[in-house]
């Protein structure tokens, strides 16, 4: 669907070359909702507007639809353009035309027949839920209804893509949610394959099945969703994981409780088919020792369950480790380490 | 000798009807003429639509080569043109000549000043739809600029009324006209009075026409 090879954008900014995004490759395939998450400054911003060339590549190559986009014309690109929608964080509706207007404008483009516009309007206005709206401006809009109304005028004209630039960041938690629903609809009954970027994991484990995480222009990180946070490889990856699962404690914490507890501490980690089965009571318990969880959580990822426990094992040095050894044939079993 | 007042009335009448018709139809050419310059200015800025770095630089230096003249001395400097183009340089329509193009380039800057503060996010949201930069430029830039632009347009008129007096002095008739000959040059207070107050009358209806109108396009 989305093919980036090899593809670098450097910007010339008073003379000196500041470059965005540095050798990306990437596949985005039908169906899928590709998260990309950075800081701010990443260069996520740039990458996604790669796509539809409202950044041009300095070198790489691009395919989009079966489209490359390295030798496509400006007409040939404003007909592949309609056939990807675009949200943004700062919505960018055009406050001199009502909510109708806005939705209708991209099939205004297309000089489609009035009739077709209303009733495809219409139809996009009950999707996102603002058929009541159609005649406001705006303006008299709150945030959330702003950006259903920047989701309904990228659909307007069926696109088979969807970019979102930070589509929720400018909203609170719980319209977030709300536009995040909308968008996990759109990717459902409307078969659109989504790339969206955001700085929050938040949304990346919400509705994403796929993630790429970005650092100073590079994809340093990429994979299902639900791998990338059960495994994750990179500190960048950790740090935006904990933001979210809560994975990990503080230093100081570590430091004082084991002053308490002072045996070793282990993280171990649950995914797939480990979490319905009561894996740690069955092999501590075989070993008559006795285990107590320091800390932990459990979350829902993907529709599957992912834990993550600290936990300290009482008893005999070698007892315990024959228990790790068991836990590491079917479990994540590390140390934990004072940094 | 001062006027008789039960015979002048028809003259502020005719000379109110001058300034009207000056005003306006320098409105009308300048506005189309402005508008087109304002939106060249927009367009072929750097990273525009139409970036162009000749055509802006030479729109940029001619109207900083026109706008700082002022205008009772660029009145009388292109009046060699205004024969050229209009046949004459006395009267009504003579004197629209050289308010048109110094309105024009009035206008342009108006229509720049107020394409640029459009958020640059709709632009490049309209690009993403797939519009031309004609479709922008007639389908987005002109109707969210629209709002501001009349008000800009309302200035602009408000000075025109002012170009108007100036225009009369040197034969284009009208209120500015009137006064000058009546008011100044015969001491006569009385026609003075009359015409600056048809004039503050003249500015505060096109003031609040131009609010009026403003705010049915305005959406924030």
């Amino acid at each position: 669907m989305i093919k980036l090879e090899n593809v670098s954008k450097t910007f010339e900014y008073k003379g000196k070359k500041v470059a965005a995004v540095k050798d990306v490759s990437l596949q985005i395939n039908k169906g899928d909702i590709f998260g990309i998450i950075g800081f701010s400054g990443a260069g996520k911003s740039t990458l996604v507007r790669l796509v539809n060339l409202l950044e041009k590549p300095t070198s790489g190559e691009i395919t989009v639809s079966d489209h490359r986009l390295n030798s496509i014309s400006s007409k040939q690109l404003r007909h592949l353009r309609r056939k990807i929608g675009m949200i943004f964080q700062s919505f960018n509706l055009f406050n001199s035309r009502t909510v109708f207007g806005n939705v209708a404008y991209p099939l205004k483009l297309e000089n489609r027949p009035k009739e077709e516009i209303n009733r495809r309007v219409t139809e996009l206005l009950r999707f996102v839920g603002l058929e009541d709206k159609a005649d406001k401006y705006p303006e008299q809009l709150s945030g959330g209804q702003k950006q259903r109304v920047g989701i309904a005028r990228a659909l307007a004209t069926s696109p088979d893509i969807l970019l979102c630039d930070e589509a929720t960041s400018a909203l609170d938690p719980e319209t977030t949610g709300e536009i995040l629903n909308l968008l996990k609809r759109v990717n459902e009954e409307y078969n659109i394959t989504i790339l969206l970027i955001t700085h929050e994991m938040n949304v990346i484990r919400s509705i994403c099945n796929r993630v790429a995480v970005m650092e100073n222009g590079r994809v340093i990180e990429e994979g299902e969703v639900y791998k990338v946070f059960s495994d994750p490889q990179e500190n960048t990856t950790k740090n935006f994981i904990s933001t979210v699962l809560n994975d990990r404690l503080s230093t100081q914490l570590i430091e004082k409780l084991k002053k308490k507890h002072p045996s070793k501490f282990y993280r171990i980690i649950f995914s797939g088919e480990a979490t319905s089965k009561p894996i740690l009571s069955e092999i501590t318990s075989k070993h008559h020792i006795k285990f107590n969880i320091i800390y932990g959580s459990i979350n829902e990822l993907q529709n599957q369950l992912f834990g993550n426990l600290i936990v300290e094992f009482i008893g005999d040095e070698q007892v315990v480790g024959e228990v790790l050894s068991e836990l590491k044939i079917v479990l994540d079993v590390k140390e934990v380490e004072l940094a | 000798m001062k006027v008789d007042w039960s015979t002048f009335w028809p003259r502020i009448i005719e000379a109110t009807g001058e300034t009207i018709t000056m005003v306006i139809l320098t409105l009308i050419f300048a506005s189309f003429i402005g508008v087109i310059i304002g939106l060249l200015l927009f367009v072929t800025r750097k990273g525009n639509v139409l970036e162009n770095k000749t055509i802006s630089i030479c729109l940029n230096v001619l109207i900083n080569i026109i706008r700082p003249i002022p205008f009772i001395i660029f009145l009388v400097a292109i009046s060699p043109l205004t024969r050229i183009i209009m046949g004459t340089t006395i009267g009504t329509f003579a004197a629209v000549f050289p308010m048109t193009i110094a309105a024009s380039f009035a206008i342009a800057r108006v229509v720049e000043n107020n394409l640029v503060s459009i958020d640059p996010g709709i632009i490049e949201a309209s690009k993403a739809m797939g519009a031309s930069p004609f479709q922008i430029i007639f389908g987005v830039l002109i109707p969210e600029a629209l709002g501001p632009l009349i008000l800009g347009l309302t200035f602009i008129t408000v000075g025109l009324i002012d170009f108007s007096a100036m225009a009369g002095t040197v034969g284009g008739g009208g209120l500015g006209d009137l006064s000058m000959t009546y008011g100044y040059q015969r001491f006569d207070t009385s026609v003075m009075v009359v015409t600056v107050v048809i004039l503050i009358l003249l500015v505060q209806i096109s003031q609040f026409l131009g609010n009026l109108l403003s705010r049915a396009f305005l959406r924030r």
